[in-house]
């Protein structure tokens, strides 16, 4: 337990040292997104009936945002850990595959909070209603950069060089997250694209994020909860069994 | 009480590469213990397998009495290596190095022995210095404190002394023997062979992932009987004697004897060829030509 403590402070020390890249970045980044979106289409769209499509972006860039540096925590430490060498002192202690899992995750999980939070927080006088549903806000913040954490674990032990974590990324990761109706209801889709975001987790994420803050969305939060939630046990099932199995760790 | 580490007939394979095979090797609680062997003998492997770094494709190594896959973390507490690469976390002072470390192994107040080693590897004034301002030298002693947060019983270094200066070296040794003396099991490895010498009690030497000698080292040393003489003559070498001539040096002609009993016999035939001896030396062996002996092939 104390090994896990530990660990999980030390990658929360790790990204907060340098914060200004790690969580002021990202919610600047999302600003430019709210502005320039919001100014393009403000006076064109009607995302839901009574909610404004400026309101409508701010859940979903905040869950894009948290999404991707979720993601970008737990992978980015644990390639340069690898490509740097360090990790070894992390496979020397009596620290269990679990521990290992948890600190990563559950330290990308308060990186993706802080970049939410930030965002929000931001972003909120476009006209972000207080939510109506607070508690499915926070279970899908928590749940869907938990997820995105899970990935950057898997991710992070998979890579060997900073390339193929990039190529992660590129073509995994940012293509989930910006075709997930960050942008759109998905109702207004074609049918072809519309089955395609029904694939995408990050959809899920999103639809179940916004309910919590307009109390309706494109899919019930229920259908939502029941994709993220099995996605994070399955992601994690698999994280858990490569670190135990020492897969590209432990030769 | 067991042994300190047991290695049971342990090998591994990288792909068609053989890098142990079948090496056994019992060590006992207080022993200082030296692996040698050339470069890519599989000495890194061997530590690496004993540290749950790697996998051994069969056999299996308990430290103290645990195993190290079933029991990993008893055998782990057990344990304290210095990896042979120079590694470090950037973003960290050494203090906070030394304070993670302690935390991996469940340990929360121990700025009293992390003190203590602070001051024992001359680091104290550098506690609050950030790890990559600091020199390799510096950062090896950072490492082998990090090794010995948890005080494990048993402590592994791997060529610990590589790229360090003769002060470090010196007190590192030194501090590694106080560790000894308090009941510590030290294995260690390095190319230094002087320093396995004056400081090992046992030693092992593997050759591509064999092990070709595991033995005291004053039986090793034994070993290597054979002796060479150097005389200084006030005449030619006599043709009897010329098969035993391995070198000249200095005016001076090396002969090697399969034994030193055999000085007898040299002696006799100069004097029955009217040489007289002006100078003798004998050649002490060291591990070192031992060492060279036995990768050349030699028989131990
Ligand atoms: N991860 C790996 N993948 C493939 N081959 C490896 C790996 N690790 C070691 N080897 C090979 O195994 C052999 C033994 O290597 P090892 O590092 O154990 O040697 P060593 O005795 O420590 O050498 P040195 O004195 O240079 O440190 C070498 O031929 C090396 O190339
Ligand atoms: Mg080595």
């Amino acid at each position: 337990m104390q090994g896990f403590l530990t660990l999980f402070r030390k990658e929360l020390v790790r990204f907060w040292k340098v914060a200004f890249q790690t969580v002021a970045a990202p919610v600047l980044t999302a600003l430019m997104y709210q502005l320039i979106f919001s100014h393009v289409l403000s006076r064109h769209v009607e995302a839901y009936p009574g909610v404004s499509y400026t309101a409508f972006l701010i859940p979903g860039l905040a869950m894009m945002s948290m999404a991707q540096n979720a993601f970008a925590n737990s992978s980015s430490s644990l390639i340069q850990s690898k490509i740097t060498g360090n990790i070894v002192f992390l496979l020397l202690p009596p620290l269990t595959a679990l521990e290992f899992f948890a600190a990563y995750m559950l330290a990308s999980i308060v990186r993706g909070m802080a970049v939410g939070a930030g965002v929000l927080l931001v972003t909120a006088w476009f006209g972000l209603p207080l939510p109506s549903h607070p508690l499915w806000v926070l279970l899908f913040a928590i749940l869907g950069c938990g997820v995105l954490g899970t990935l950057g674990v898997i991710a992070g032990i998979w890579a060997e060089k900073f390339d193929q974590l990039a190529a992660f990324q590129n073509f995994l990761i940012m293509p989930l997250t910006f075709l997930s109706g960050v942008f759109y209801s998905i109702n207004s889709l074609p049918p072809f694209w519309y089955a395609v975001s029904h694939a995408n987790p990050v959809f899920f994420m999103i639809d179940g994020f916004r309910y919590g803050f307009f109390g309706q969305a494109d899919v019930s939060p229920w259908l939502s909860l029941s994709v993220v939630g099995g996605s994070f046990i399955l992601l994690s099932g698999l994280a858990l069994w490569l670190i135990k199995s020492g897969y590209k760790l432990r030769h | 009480m067991g042994s300190a580490i047991e290695i049971k007939a342990v090998s591994k394979r990288y792909g068609a590469l053989q890098a142990l095979d079948d090496v056994s090797i019992t060590v006992e609680p207080g022993e200082f213990f030296a692996l040698l062997g050339p470069n890519g003998a599989g000495k890194t492997t061997l530590i690496s397998a004993m540290a749950g770094l790697s996998r051994p494709d069969s056999g299996s190594i308990q430290i103290m009495g645990h195993d190290v896959i079933r029991d990993f973390r008893a055998a782990r507490m057990s344990l304290g290596v210095v990896p042979q690469e120079l590694v470090f976390d950037p973003f960290l002072s050494v203090r906070e190095t030394l304070r993670f470390q302690s935390g991996y192994f469940g340990l929360t107040r121990n700025d009293d022995w992390i003190d203590e080693l602070l001051s024992k590897l001359g680091l104290a004034d550098k506690a609050n210095v950030n790890l990559r301002a600091l020199s390799g030298g510096m950062k090896r002693r950072v490492m082998v404190a990090q090794a010995l947060v948890h005080r494990p019983p048993v402590m592994v270094l791997d060529e610990p002394t590589a790229g360090v200066d003769v002060e470090l070296r010196q007190s590192l040794w030194t501090f590694v023997k106080e560790l000894n003396e308090a009941g510590h099991t030290i294995v260690l490895t390095t190319h230094y062979l002087e320093e396995a010498e004056a400081l090992c009690n046992r030693i092992a030497m593997l050759k591509r992932g064999k092990l070709v000698a595991l033995e005291s080292k004053d039986k090793l040393l034994q070993h290597g009987k054979e002796r060479e003489v150097a005389f200084k003559l006030n005449g030619p070498l006599p043709d009897t004697l010329l098969p035993r001539k391995v070198r000249e040096e200095d005016g001076r002609i090396v002969l090697k004897l399969p034994d030193i009993a055999q000085l007898e016999q040299v002696l006799a035939a100069l004097r029955e060829a009217g040489v007289a001896v002006r100078e003798l030396n004998v050649i002490e062996v060291d591990l070192e030509s031992v060492f060279v002996n036995m990768m050349h092939g030699g028989q131990v």
